[in-house]
């Protein structure tokens, strides 16, 4: 009689229906604390491509302090970082290596294109190093224009990047 | 004796002890470039350097457009020390057109190099302090390069980029105001490089890392043919400021910093010593600049020149940096080459780091004052 | 009939006003002295082999034959003092067949050659497809005269197809490693789109 009680379908449907209910109470303030440990602690890729370089540098400078944001340069490995911001124009000698950092680092990563050169190619569109934009190599997240982008835009993108994460599913 | 490898290392031969490593262009003691390097446990065997991941084919692009039309992409081999990348090309094309450049606008221009000067050379002591571990030495420079970029945002709107220069002058004139801000703001900034001399070029730990390496004696820095504050660490006394002097400098008051050793050290100071000669340079042509005039001569369209040729070169940053162009009567130019400083100083860098720990290697290597985007065009 | 009379005598008085203003105009230009005298010892050690291309202030330009360039170096090297090469440039000129190989050389020891640039120049043959390394594009390098011209030749190499024998390492330098067309500097080269 016991047995005819607790039937086998129905207690997977009790534990699905359970199950069910639990990740609706936390998958919500689950997601939002990993995503908030996410985008408060973006930590870029030391990796200097052109010109644009100067004014990321100058970002990390106390004037523009990009550091009050979460986004440290770490300089040691890129095993522990989770940004790339490619700076600028990239050649046909650059992008296989720039592949080979994406496809190295751990996910969950993000792209940060800045710069007219990163786009489209930019002022050096025309000419027979230079890829037309990075899309073909690698997916961006942010574009950021300008030719060199002020420190400011580059912060405005940034910021842009954390409400693209705080959209984000966490699984 | 096979023993597993880590990915990434290879060794010549099993058994050999050489190694081989890429100091590659992503890594947190390079630039935008590569070196190859062979070691034997910490001794550096050779090194072999792979420039051109920055190779846009700046020359080649401008047969293509004209000589106005040339100006922007000109300038961006070197965007923070922009204005000394176009002043041999607007001397050149000066020279080509026959061009009269008035009076005040070589003023203007001779400060704008200087503050240019200024912007680089601190940039360049920023990163020379990430790679040595001294995290003060990013910081105090990238903030006092600030009140520059202010002067010259001021002056001609952009804050790196700034195409201010044209040939026949420059684009347009100071704002009013300009010479007591630029006063007021340049005393300061002399302060601030004063107490760099303690907290830096007298800290023990940095005295250790670069004093002894690197020696470059004056005979081999003639023979490679370097130029700039390498040179001038050696013990040669050149700067083209001096020596051919253009627009206003042979009216000026400065003196040539050359100093003796030759080591990663003294490598180090020159340019700093340089900058504080352009702030004497800069206070001096503010007192000297005629009050008024025209700051430009108006060229025709589309400018011509006749089947000549022209080199003009310029102290910039890096080191003398010349600019040859040939033209053959078209609004474009048949070809231009950049002679940069940082091309010219490439050879020393396997000569130097031959024999030297690979601890060493950050040291010496940025303090040829190598800009990877300038070497490669 | 007087009409046309005077319309040519109004040409023709155009015509000589012309020819005054054309003959003003033409003032003789004064050679600098000391760079009159650089390049005159040079074309007199080497008569017809080396002739001189402009004088110029601080600026003079010598042109040899490839195959006595070696001569003229050693010569610029070892009595007029000059020590290092400044540059090395190719200028492709493909209506003549030939590629122009320019160094500017310098003198860091000798004080009054300072403000001095001394350009020589020589000319190599062009084909037509070229096979660098393997065609008849070669001249000799400098490199055993003037040291510090080993990279930029490298770099006129990859760019000109200007083979340099002597050379130890006549290798590419700033190009990708796949590059697979023709040197890029050369006039046949075209950018996309243009």
């Amino acid at each position: 009689m016991q047995k005819e009680l607790i039937s086998s379908h129905a207690t997977n449907v009790f534990v699905g229906k359970l199950g069910d209910v639990l990740i609706k109470a936390i998958d919500k303030p689950l997601g939002y604390a990993l995503n908030w440990g996410r985008l408060w602690s973006l930590w870029p890729v030391h990796i200097e491509t052109a010109c644009c370089s100067v004014e990321f540098g100058a970002a990390s400078g106390p004037r523009y302090d990009v550091e009050r944001f979460g986004i440290i340069e770490a300089f040691g490995s890129l095993r522990q970082c989770d940004l790339v911001v490619v700076q600028g124009t990239i050649t046909r000698k650059m992008a296989p290596r720039l592949r080979m950092v994406y496809d190295q680092m751990p996910d969950p990563k993000y792209v940060i294109a800045m710069g007219a050169c990163a786009i489209t190619g930019g002022l050096y569109f025309d000419s027979y190093n230079v890829l037309p934009g990075i899309d073909g190599v690698i997916p961006v997240d942010v574009y950021v224009p300008g030719c060199p982008p002020r420190p400011e835009t580059l912060i405005q993108g940034c910021m842009l990047l954390q409400e693209k994460i705080k959209r984000m599913k966490v699984r | 004796m096979t023993t597993s490898l880590p990915p990434g290392i290879q060794l010549e031969k099993a058994d050999d002890r050489i190694m081989t490593l890429n100091v590659g262009p992503q890594h947190p003691g390079s630039g935008h470039m590569r070196l190859i390097i062979k070691v034997d446990g910490d001794y550096i065997v050779s090194c072999d350097p792979d420039p051109g991941y920055v190779h846009r084919g700046e020359e080649k692009m401008a047969e293509y457009r004209n000589y106005i039309q040339n100006i922007p992409h000109l300038e961006r081999p070197i965007i923070h020390d922009s204005c000394n990348i176009l002043y041999p090309y607007c001397l050149a094309v000066e020279d080509l057109l026959g061009l009269e450049v008035p009076e005040r606008a070589k003023y203007i221009r001779v400060i704008a190099s200087e503050l240019n000067r200024c912007v680089y050379t601190l940039y360049w002591l920023a990163i020379y302090g990430i790679f040595l571990g001294h995290s003060t030495m990013f910081m105090w420079p990238m903030g006092d390069r600030e009140f520059c970029i202010d002067l010259l945002e001021a002056m001609s709107g952009a804050r790196v980029t700034h195409a201010y220069f044209v040939p026949g002058g420059v684009r347009n004139d100071v704002p009013a105001n300009f010479e007591e801000r630029c006063l007021r703001q340049i005393d300061y900034f002399e302060k601030r490089l004063k107490q760099y001399e303690d907290i830096f070029y007298q800290n023990p730990v940095l005295k250790q890392r670069t004093e002894g390496t690197g020696v470059l004696s004056r005979m081999d820095a003639i023979r490679l043919g370097t130029t700039g504050s390498v040179l001038r660490s050696a013990g040669v006394d050149f700067d083209v400021r001096k020596k051919e002097p253009y627009d206003v400098y042979d009216n000026l008051d400065f003196q040539t910093q050359v100093l003796k050793e030759g080591d990663s050290y003294a490598r180090s100071r020159v340019p700093y010593l340089d900058m504080l000669e352009s702030c004497r340079i800069i206070k001096d042509a503010l007192k000297k600049m005629p009050k008024s005039g025209s700051v430009r001569t108006k060229l025709k369209p589309n400018p011509k020149g006749g089947n000549e040729e022209a080199y003009r070169r310029v102290e910039s940053g890096r080191g003398s940096l010349g600019m040859y162009i040939v033209s053959d009567g078209k609004p474009e130019p048949y070809r231009v080459k950049i002679s940069v400083g940082s091309f010219r100083n490439l050879i020393c860098m396997p000569y130097l780091l031959k024999g030297e720990k690979l601890g060493n290697m950050p040291a010496v290597y940025w303090s040829l004052n190598y800009w990877p985007v300038e070497a490669d065009r | 009939m007087s009409s046309e009379k005077i319309i040519n005598e109004k040409s023709s008085e155009t015509v000589e006003t012309k020819l005054e203003v054309a003959k003003k105009e033409t003032i003789p230009v004064v050679e600098p002295k000391f760079e009159k005298s650089l390049a005159e010892k040079v074309v007199t050690k080497f008569g017809t082999k080396a002739t001189i291309g402009f004088i110029k202030p601080n600026r003079i330009r010598i042109n040899a034959k490839k195959e006595n360039i070696l001569d003229v170096a050693t010569f610029i090297r070892d009595e007029l003092n000059f020590d290092h090469a400044e540059s090395v440039t190719g200028v492709d000129y493909p209506q003549s067949k030939e590629i122009e190989v320019v160094y500017h050389l310098g003198s860091y020891t000798e004080p009054q050659l300072a403000k001095q640039v001394l350009t020589l120049a020589t000319r190599v043959p062009r084909e037509d497809i070229p096979n660098p390394g393997n065609d008849s594009t070669r001249m000799p390098s400098l490199r055993d005269i003037f040291y510090s011209v080993e990279f930029h030749e490298r770099e006129c190499f990859e760019m000109l197809g200007v083979y340099f024998e002597g050379h130890p390492d006549n290798r590419r330098l700033l190009l990708p490693e796949d590059w697979a067309d023709i040197p890029p500097f050369r006039k046949d080269f075209s950018i996309k789109g243009r």
